[in-house]
């Protein structure tokens, strides 16, 4: 059943604040189970040459039979080509207009790059995608997007893999204030249920995580600790925080305070 | 006439995408791009393939 606060991608409303990868794994039960457990109801999906195509259509078996709605990406993408044709080719396959723009800039930390980011982006959106940009948290490249049409932003936690949380909350905090109207979601560098936690407390509408779950542990154990993690940050988000103060302030009344002046 | 499929050399008598695809055993569902170029699906039985050019054969794979 639909909820009243539930995230909005491109006008579809989705229960779940927590979009799940479909990589890294150790086995095909267990990313199915970990998918199961997280509550998502988004799950990114990408598509590269058929090399064993049987084990390639279990997989594809596999995620249809989980019902939820397919985001591809265009990840390993280097350039507006590439990433064009990649999208053109995910939505024939994949039959959805979503489209995860992943172009990468530096193959050392994977950083997107901003410029083809933009041209690629303002291609897909004239031919009818539905665009969104992973990109880091730069305030004016967040802006550019959303002028060319991007209905949600996906900045950078960190870089992909890393597992090292928001590393620029100031940065992230000022795109969520600036753009209040648009959808944005924590995009990579998650690594505990604290970071998504965060970045839901700063007012992101979801964050979007492979590694941190896939690669744990249990993932199945941490994919529903990452599902209590977000659900957490979204009722402090609504709760609103108290102001943060420089000074102690009791909280235990001290009217009252026994042996008070008595010595 | 030699041409690559997914990287990979193969001498092939047809011309026809079409045909050539489907010597391939190709498992559905999959997309088609030929010289880095999307082919639709609706203009696959229309596309004319030439030596050396290089057809890709991509399939749904696990995402982050």
């Amino acid at each position: 059943m639909q909820s009243k606060d539930c995230l909005t991608i491109y006008g579809e409303p989705i229960n779940s604040r927590l979009l799940i990868g479909s990589a890294l794994y150790p086995s095909p039960d267990i990313m199915t189970q970990s998918i199961k457990a997280s509550g998502a109801e988004i799950v990114t999906v990408s598509l590269r040459r058929q090399q064993n195509a049987a084990a390639g259509n279990d997989f594809w078996q596999l995620i249809k039979s989980t019902g939820l709605k397919i985001l591809p990406n265009t990840a390993g993408c280097h350039s507006v080509k590439e990433a064009i044709n990649l999208a053109k080719m995910c939505r024939e396959v994949f039959a959805t207009d979503w489209i995860k723009l992943e172009l990468i800039g530096d193959d050392y930390n994977l950083q997107p790059d901003p410029f083809a980011l933009l041209e690629a982006t303002k291609i897909l959106i004239n031919d009818g995608f539905k665009v969104l940009p992973y990109c880091t948290d730069d305030l004016v490249l967040c802006q550019r997007l959303n002028e060319l049409g991007c209905e949600v932003l996906m900045p950078w936690g960190a870089p992909i893999g890393t597992g090292k949380g928001l590393l620029n909350s100031y940065n992230l905090k000022t795109i969520r204030e600036r753009l209040p109207n648009t959808t944005l979601i924590v995009d990579a560098g998650l690594g505990l249920p604290s970071h998504a936690c965060q970045a839901l407390e700063l007012g992101y509408d979801a964050v979007l995580l492979n590694s941190a779950i896939a690669g744990a542990g249990c993932p199945v154990t941490m994919s529903r600790a990452f599902k209590a993690a977000v659900e957490a940050g979204r009722f402090a988000y609504n709760a609103k925080a108290m102001p943060e103060k420089d000074v102690a302030a009791p909280s235990t009344p001290t009217m009252g305070m026994p042996f008070w002046h008595q010595t | 006439m030699n041409i690559t499929i997914n990287g990979e050399l193969l001498n092939v008598t047809s011309h026809a995408l079409l045909e050539i695809v489907k010597n391939v055993d190709a498992m559905t569902p999959y997309a088609v791009a030929v010289n880095g170029e999307f082919i639709p699906q609706s203009r696959h039985s229309h596309v004319v393939i030439n030596e050396g050019d290089s057809i890709e054969l991509l399939s749904p794979i696990q995402g982050g």
